[in-house]
């Protein structure tokens, strides 16, 4: 039980999320990446007769099933597997999240970011919407997010998936350090 | 719309071969490797902000250790999967995709990383933070659907 209530390591993490490229290659030449689904749901609910919606996504519905599952799994792992202690973060990282104005750390996410209570501010139309829209156009553009460039790109060695990936990197360091500070002010 | 564009539409294009869509008892497979995908994010607490936060600040090893062992976990595989000519379940030869270089995996990666250090979510953790029970994400995945929505729209004016 405590295998299973303990946060896991990341060599196992690491592990069970690479299997899942000859999983999906293997159960029916899937290649693995989540971010399409967002397409999928665009081609599916308001194509709008624009060309890049313009396929049939059922054929790709197996997208659609699987993060059904990330939902569920999310669910499970966190109601029937949960870790009692609260989340070990570097000391460091709390103190420069503090120094922001960061100051529940508590639990995964920091409840005075993203709860309900902060969605209609101007702190949360930064967390949510423009973050999420930054997200789901960046990885259209991209051409794939974490999943399909970081992990299956870079484990079928394509150069691009590098670009991407070191791209995202970039991005990620300017946001945490030039971006959140004034967004958390 | 020029030569590049239209290259990129292929490979942006989704890649799914089968010929009509798949039953939804076949597809329920796919719904169970998601399930303890999901699992795996939580448990290795790779949909948490602070895990996201730690990494763009140098501050853990832990995600690089993630997505370092997946990506060798994964190159392994696809090369014995290649070398060993393994098949698909159904028997067919397993086919995986190359990437053609387009300046959108520049320009879309930064854009992406950015809003990756906000939300602390790439795509996947955006759905296993919704089944948490952090409620208020699901704001965040209609706006990426938004975004992905205005992409979509705008794609032709955009340096590819």
């Amino acid at each position: 039980m405590e295998i299973i209530k303990n946060p896991w390591h990341w060599s196992v993490a690491g592990l069970l999320i690479g299997l899942t490229v000859p999983v999906l290659l293997i159960l029916g030449n899937k290649s693995f990446g989540i971010s399409s689904n967002l397409r999928h749901i665009c081609a599916a609910c308001i194509p709008a007769n624009i060309g890049f919606f313009k396929y049939d996504w059922k054929k790709e519905a197996w997208n659609l099933f699987f993060v059904a599952g990330v939902l569920l799994g999310g669910f499970i792992g966190t109601h029937f597997m949960t870790n009692p202690q609260a989340i070990v973060i570097n000391p460091q990282t709390i103190h420069d999240l503090t120094a922001l104005g960061v100051k529940d750390f508590s639990n995964l996410m920091p409840n005075d970011i993203f709860s309900f209570g902060t969605l209609f501010s101007l702190r949360g139309f930064f967390f949510f919407v423009v973050g999420g829209f930054l997200v789901g156009f960046g990885t259209r553009y991209a051409g794939g997010c974490t999943s399909g460039h970081a992990i299956m790109g870079l484990s079928n060695l394509q150069l691009p998936s590098l670009v991407a990936t070191v791209a995202f990197m970039v991005g990620g360091f300017v946001g945490t350090h030039f971006l959140l500070p004034l967004i958390l002010k | 719309m020029t030569q590049e564009v239209e290259e990129f539409e292929t490979e942006n294009k989704p890649t799914g071969k089968s010929k009509k869509p798949e039953s939804v008892s076949s597809l329920l497979k796919y719904t169970l490797v998601g399930t303890i995908f999901g699992i795996v994010f939580v448990k290795a607490e790779v949909i948490s902000w602070f895990r996201i936060q730690e990494m763009f600040r140098l501050q853990s090893f832990h995600m690089y250790g993630v997505i370092g062992t997946a990506v060798a976990v994964g190159v392994i595989s696809i090369q014995l999967i290649k070398r060993l000519k393994i098949k698909t379940l159904s028997g067919e030869p397993i086919e995986v995709p190359g990437k053609t270089f387009q300046k959108g995996q520049l320009y879309g990666g930064l854009i992406f990383g950015i809003g990756w250090a906000i939300t602390g979510a790439c795509p996947g953790p955006l759905f296993a933070q919704i089944g948490s029970g952090f409620g208020a994400v699901s704001i965040t995945l209609l706006s990426a659907i938004a975004g992905t929505w205005v992409y979509g729209a705008i794609q032709d004016k955009l340096p590819h």
